[in-house]
């Protein structure tokens, strides 16, 4: 690389609103995060309404502050990208019209980046060596996908869940348990104290070769178990439950992962995705990596989460390809790879 | 000064330059929405043809509520990236002094009215015809239509309607209010950028410009969601 390519992205997908300027796709000169998990903990999941009025709020602070801790003015940023999807349509609408409105006024190249491709780049910013192909396993609140990446913007979905995302498992399970929301930290944590042998849940492995993922039928388990104990009268031990259930749900995504790893016969298995931060998952994958040779590589925990640094870097690719959208640029609620 | 003010509040997507003398130009789109799509593209190209730089303009005007919770925040998101970009102010402009200001010289009270669903609709009255223009004499509210014309019979005057909330009040407000009540025409019936602007450019010359920073919309409204759960509290609590 001979020239510089500075990017300022923003990511307004889910309930986080933020803002990072990346510089050459690989590296970070600032990505701050605005949280507002706290506004809709006491509705039990995320409001679309309120995220998007947050996010109104917050967009042009946090574009400011990431603008600040990089150095740069935006004088100096090259390219301006955006996520267009998939998420909550109105929270995205937040960033894109914004994005634009500022690509329009400075003159600039605006690059739309889907949110799942976003995730999968976490992995080139933590790993600067990292090059295509190789399998990628993408666990959110809203995705469970196993895809392999061929090249850059090159992608070919080998599974995905038919109904519930993993994250989206362990949120109902700690809503069921009365722990709160988002549930998958809370369960990691638990899970650690618990035995993950004392409860067995059902794993769904689906048809012979099959790559898919479902998740509804651990969570209708657990529910079953719940009932079943509170109409005995009996203790819930919830440290036992919470490891027996993400064990379930561990023990599938990392067979399914390495089917697709020998399909696809490369050595490398990257995570993505805010479930890719669940403690068992990584040292799991970790352990058959070992035995069977592939590197596990996987981004540091705040590039799990939402973040706008990972948008800056598939948009730096996607750049480098010609792939500029114009200002009829729009979100989309739904969107593949 | 130039301003360019824009309305994404309703169905309508609507664009327009003001200067101090005139109206530079204004574009109108009452037909299908997808603001989000098409705002930016409707700009550009008018900005284009009446040959203004961004670098004249002076103030970026808003609707800025009520109205579709969607179309405000693609309306403030828009003004809030070109103003923070431009480095000039952002003028705030309620939607429904934009539609009064529409038909300002009206002697007597001037009622916009927004779809608001849920049986109800987004207004304010408006005292119109005088020496100064117009002027606003309630709070912005979210009512039942009976509420708001039993409010304008008391006071026996004569009142001018128009916005959105007539395509589904009209025959209701004739009934009430007979020869009191009369209806705005067509042409100025929607929210106009053109009156948008002016009242950017108005607030702009008393310097009560907002910042990209903080403008929030005016939703009048809480979300649905929050509502419910302020109901559920007090049944339990009950």
């Amino acid at each position: 690389m001979t020239e510089s390519c500075v990017v300022l992205a923003i990511e307004t997908s889910c309930d986080e609103t933020s803002a990072a300027v990346v510089e050459n796709g690989r590296y970070v000169l600032s990505n701050i995060i605005a949280s507002q998990v706290d506004l809709h903990k006491k509705f039990g999941g995320v409001v679309p309404e309120i995220a998007s009025r947050k996010h109104l709020e917050m967009v042009i602070p946090v574009i400011h502050e990431a603008l600040e801790a990089s150095g740069a003015a935006l004088s100096n940023i090259d390219v301006l990208a955006v996520t267009k999807g998939p998420g909550l349509v109105g929270a995205l609408l937040v960033g894109v019209s914004a994005v634009k409105a500022i690509a329009f006024a400075r003159k600039l190249p605006l690059i739309g980046v889907n949110h799942i491709e976003g995730h999968i780049y976490a992995n080139f910013l933590e790993h600067r060596e990292l090059n295509p192909p190789f399998v990628c396993l993408i666990v959110s609140g809203g995705h469970t996908q196993l895809v392999y990446m061929k090249d850059h913007g090159c992608y070919e979905i080998m599974g995905q869940t038919r109904d519930d995302a993993a994250g989206e498992a362990f949120d109902k399970a700690a809503r069921a348990l009365n722990l709160g929301y988002p549930g998958g930290p809370v369960i990691d944590k638990l899970a650690r104290e618990g035995d993950p042998n004392k409860i067995e849940f059902p794993r769904a492995y689906l048809e012979e070769g099959s790559l898919d993922f479902s998740f509804s039928g651990v969570k209708t388990a657990l529910l079953n178990y719940i009932n079943s104990k509170k109409q005995k009268n009996q203790e819930i031990v919830v440290e036992d439950v919470a490891a027996g259930y993400q064990e379930a749900i561990v023990d599938v995504l990392v067979d399914k992962t390495f089917q697709a790893v020998k399909y696809k016969k490369v050595n490398v298995l990257t995570l993505a995705g805010g479930v890719a931060a669940n403690s068992r998952l990584r040292q799991k994958l970790v352990e058959r990596g070992e035995e069977e040779g592939v590197k596990i590589l996987y981004p540091g925990i705040h590039l799990c989460t939402d973040n706008a640094a990972m948008i800056a870097s598939a948009a730096f690719y996607r750049y480098k390809k010609g792939d500029i959208a114009d200002l009829t640029l729009n979100a989309h609620a739904r969107l593949s790879l | 000064m130039k301003v360019l003010g824009f309305d994404t509040s309703s169905i309508v997507a609507t664009a327009a330059v003001v200067d101090d003398e005139k109206l530079v130009c204004e574009c109108i789109i009452n037909n299908k929405k997808n603001h989000s799509e098409k705002l930016l593209p409707l700009i550009s190209e008018m900005l284009k043809n009446a040959e203004v730089a961004l670098e004249e303009l002076n103030g970026i005007a808003v609707a800025q509520g009520p109205g579709s919770f969607t179309g405000l925040r693609i309306g403030a998101a828009t003004a809030k990236g070109l103003a923070y970009a431009l480095g000039i102010p952002l003028l705030g402009v309620p939607t429904l002094d934009g539609l009064a200001y529409n038909v300002k010289h009206f002697r007597g009270l001037i009622c916009p009215i927004l779809n608001a669903r849920r049986n109800q609709v987004y207004t304010a009255l408006y005292e119109g015809g005088l020496d100064s223009g117009f002027r606003r004499i309630t709070d912005y509210m979210a009512v039942n239509i009976g509420k708001i014309l039993d409010r304008i019979q008391s006071t026996g005057k004569r009142v001018i309607f128009l916005g959105d909330g007539l395509d589904v009040y009209r025959q209701h407000i004739a009934a009430q209010l007979k020869d009191k009540g009369v209806f705005a025409s067509q042409a100025f019936n929607m929210p106009s950028a053109a009156s948008v602007a002016m009242l950017g450019l108005e607030k702009l010359r008393k310097g009560l410009e907002q910042s990209a920073f903080e403008f929030t919309p005016l939703y009048v409204r809480r979300s649905q969601a929050e509502i419910q759960y302020e109901k559920r509290k007090r049944e339990r609590s009950n």
